[in-house]
């Protein structure tokens, strides 16, 4: 290629949007180490397994998305995950005796798991705009409240789903369509309607507005109480559908379930490419993001290079390098 | 006297400054002398506050000089210059909120005996500072939890805490009550018979009169008359701040009829600690000037007016009472404000025109739950054609573009709720002079459409060629409504300095 020297540089045909287009190119780079360390790794087994597993991180990621956007953040959904797991195992334990094993049973506990998850995150949300207080104190309260009634729930042991119900539901999670598990539709489907709420609905429009400057949202006559709350209850639903595929995996919850999860998700949606300080937001970086780090923890599994008890020290270097990045990338605009 | 006879301390010889394209000063001589207070005035806009930057070091002159001590110096920032003891007081502060009055005070240059910090004699000599400013601030106070005007003394005993030798001071008494302005005064006589050069900006021709030996008065960015103190009255000094004619940059005056219908009434209004008991009414088709000193408490009046602050008072809507409590309420009985902080809390600065066009409007241009990109693009088609914004794509992001499309911008975001009520909070802040000629016919023609229109203004031609009644607000209160022939810049410059009051005492 022969670059043409011009007074000024000649615009590009189309342009390359880095923040969206960063997040796309780690994750073909990730493919090509993986296939690199371990021919094991582009197997559909290794490749399915990986994805479905990213799956809780991802829903949870799409939820976070909003409130990041909305300039908030929201530190308890692993906790908070814990503690939805819990009651909806106890519910569907105590809603057997009435309705049976059957899928009325399952069924109705999850909708109990999605009441809940959105009140976990009224709460959060009305603390955070009627009392005024710093999102990340609130959520880091919550944070320890959620996970502390689970312990309370488990009696510092673990709930379990009653086998005959773990028999009924857990095709959720290991069965799918078209060859294609069941969490990554959902997945699938949680990332379809939250892109659409985000783009094209007043809702997304005004935390995009209000992240951006909240001031100005203010003057512009935007209920900003009610979205940002809004944010923190959407989230909390998305951390009730992580579990509603979450808990047919294992049948059980204890207080180390969704340990570090807020660490994730927190991470994939910056990976994503959504700005921390908030006023942009990508869902299916969101998405993109998670799928990255399940993949990155599944090659070092793979591999020998690194122990895979680092792994969250990776992740962690990663969250630091993808700020720094879209700082840099900021900068050049 | 002949004032050449002393090498003035500091000094600008032929001193111009143009930002861009914009020459807000030309051709500035002015020579502070050791012992003498020297006042300079001017309206809003006329250049001082550049003037006193460029002696302090904050800004480069284009062209001429500043001359300490009979040598031409170049001052490479504030810093350099308290270095050589001039010393700017800002009109904002610039003190640590969090630290203590003696730590604000020997910021930088702290005392120390060995490696420790010497408490004992900072405090010390912190309180005999404090104490020559008859202030009782204790010198372990946090800056934070002090009063404004006691924030003012421990600024100026910061800048007496130095070797001073030229002392310039932006306003200080905005903030200060009588007695302490009064305690103010004998610390600048103290100074002047230490031999201090003192600039003195401010609007209180009285305080002028008493306090300067010399006074220099700027009109538009020109020194027009420099003269001893003893020669002139508060009236020369209000002729010369304004003597000057209307250009013909305003549209026609059309007042409504005295039977139009009041839209607004406001009675008592307050946001405490800032307005206290302002009343009037507002008419269809009225433009209703806001014309005072910068924190007159303008903007603070009509944010509490229209809910973004927590306000007393009465407001009536058409005759109904109204509680408009934040910025829904008022967008819902047709009442708008155009902010004077258009960065801040106007544009969002990184998004493209069309969303904030019509992010005040959005619900009605949209009414379902989703966007309608195609409502949105008729609205930015509307602005276009209707304010003359101009961009050169429309996808730019809104920061890029200059500061007369922002404000276009900003006007049409608002008018997209067709509001009967139109509030303007300095609509022409740093904007070229056509631009502002097709905001004064914007307004205009908004008001001929029988919209009720508000215009907060510091600039005084901008108040008098427009508004149809001018209401003059001073230190939180309405000194006065002027209609008529009386709305000219003497008798406004006569309110807003407190040489004039009404009799509406009582009204409160």
């Amino acid at each position: 290629m022969t670059a043409v020297p011009q007074p000024k540089p000649a615009r590009l045909p189309f342009r390359l949007d880095l923040r969206l287009a960063a997040p796309l190119i780690a994750l073909v780079a990730l493919f090509i180490l993986g296939a690199l360390v371990n021919s094991a790794f582009l197997s559909t087994g290794n490749l399915t397994n990986v994805l479905t597993r990213s799956a809780f991180i991802a829903i949870i990621a799409v939820g976070a998305t909003f409130v990041i956007t909305a300039g908030g953040l929201d530190l308890s959904v692993g906790a908070m995950a814990a503690f939805v797991s819990g009651v909806m195992i106890i519910a569907m334990n105590w809603l057997m005796r009435e309705f049976g094993a059957g899928w009325g049973t399952v069924v109705l506990g999850m909708l109990v798991g999605i009441v809940v998850g959105a009140a976990a995150g009224l709460v959060n949300g009305l603390v955070i705009t009627r009392g005024r207080i710093e999102a990340f104190i609130v959520t880091l309260g919550t944070m320890g409240i959620y996970r502390s009634l689970v312990t309370y729930l488990a009696d510092g042991g673990t709930l379990s789903l009653n086998t005959q119900l773990r028999a009924v539901y857990r095709p959720v999670y290991y069965e799918g369509m078209l060859g294609i598990p069941w969490p990554l539709w959902v997945l699938a489907v949680v990332g379809a309607v939250g892109a659409m709420l985000l783009y094209f609905t007043r809702f997304g429009r005004y935390c995009f507005a209000i992240g951006s400057n909240e001031d100005v949202a203010r003057y512009s006559a935007i209920n900003i109480d009610r979205i940002k709350t809004l944010t923190y209850v959407l989230q909390g639903v998305c951390v009730a559908i992580a579990c509603l595929i979450y808990v047919p995996r294992l049948g059980s919850a204890s207080a180390t379930t969704g340990l570090l999860w807020e660490l994730e998700a927190i991470t994939a949606v910056i990976i994503g490419g959504t700005a921390l300080k908030g006023g942009y937001g990508r869902i299916g970086g969101s998405i993109i993001g998670a799928v990255t780090l399940a993949l990155i923890g599944n090659i070092m599994n793979l591999s020998n290079m690194v122990s895979e008890y680092l792994n969250g020290a990776v992740q962690g270097l990663i969250i630091v390098a993808a700020v720094l990045l879209q700082r840099s990338i900021a900068a050049r605009k | 006297m002949d004032p050449q006879a002393e090498t003035p301390v500091l000094a600008v010889v032929g001193v111009a400054k143009s930002f861009g394209p914009v020459q807000v000063l030309h051709q500035i001589g002015l020579r502070l002398e050791a012992g003498q207070v020297h006042a300079i005035i001017g309206e809003n806009g006329a250049g001082k506050s550049t003037l006193m930057k460029i002696l302090s070091g904050y800004h480069h002159p284009t062209e001429g000089q500043v001359v300490l001590d009979g040598q031409p110096i170049t001052l490479s920032g504030g810093p350099d210059g308290e270095a050589r003891g001039i010393v700017l007081i800002h009109q904002e502060f610039n003190l640590a909120e969090h630290l203590t009055v003696e730590e604000n005070i020997f910021l930088g240059r702290e005392l120390t005996r060995g490696p420790f910090l010497d408490k004992a004699r900072m405090r010390r000599m912190t309180r005999e500072w404090l104490d020559a400013l008859e202030c009782r601030v204790p010198a372990t106070a946090r800056v934070a939890d002090l009063s404004v005007s006691d924030k003012q003394m421990v600024e100026i005993a910061k800048a007496t805490s130095r070797r001073l030798r030229v002392l310039i001071m932006d306003e200080p008494t905005a903030v200060l009550t009588p007695t302490e302005a009064a305690a103010l005064f004998r610390l600048i006589d103290r100074l002047k018979a230490q031999g201090v050069a003192i600039a003195y900006i401010s609007h209180k021709l009285d305080e002028v009169k008493a306090v300067a030996d010399r006074v220099t008065v700027l009109r538009d960015g020109r020194l027009v008359a420099s003269r001893a103190a003893a020669e002139l009255s508060q009236d020369d000094m209000a002729h010369l701040m304004v003597g000057r004619e209307l250009a013909d940059l305003y549209p026609a005056k059309a007042p409504p009829s005295a039977e139009a219908e009041v839209v607004l009434e406001v009675a008592g209004l307050g946001v405490p600690g800032l307005v206290e008991g302002v009343s009037f009414a507002l008419r269809r088709g009225e433009i209703l000037g806001f014309a005072g000193l910068i924190g007159a408490g303008r903007t603070e009046l009509v944010e509490g007016l229209v809910g973004l602050r927590p306000k007393t008072g009465r407001v009536r809507r058409r005759g109904r009472e109204v509680a408009l409590r934040d910025a829904r309420d008022a967008v819902a009985e047709r009442i708008v404000y155009l902010t004077e902080d258009r960065k801040g809390k106007g544009l969002l600065l990184d998004m493209q025109m069309a969303p904030n066009v019509t992010l005040l409007a959005l619900d009605r241009l949209c009414p379902g739950p989703f966007l309608d990109a195609r409502a949105e693009t008729k609205a930015l088609d509307r602005a276009v054609a209707t304010f003359d914004v101009r961009a050169g794509r429309r996808d730019l992001a809104v920061r890029a573009l200059s500061g007369g499309n922002q404000q276009k911008l900003m006007l049409a975001k608002v008018m997209e709720i067709d509001p009967e009520i139109v509030i303007f909070d300095e609509p022409t802040r740093g904007i070229d002079i056509g631009t502002k000629q097709q905001i004064y016919h914007f307004i205009a023609e908004a008001a001929a459409q029988g919209r009720a229109c508000i215009v907060i203004s510091s600039e005084l031609p901008e108040v008098i060629g427009l508004c149809h009644r001018v209401a003059v607000m001073r230190a939180g209160r309405l000194a006065g409504i002027l209609e008529g022939g009386d709305v000219n810049e003497g008798e406004i410059v006569r309110y807003a300095t407190g040489l004039k009051t009404s009799e509406m005492k009582g009204a409160a």
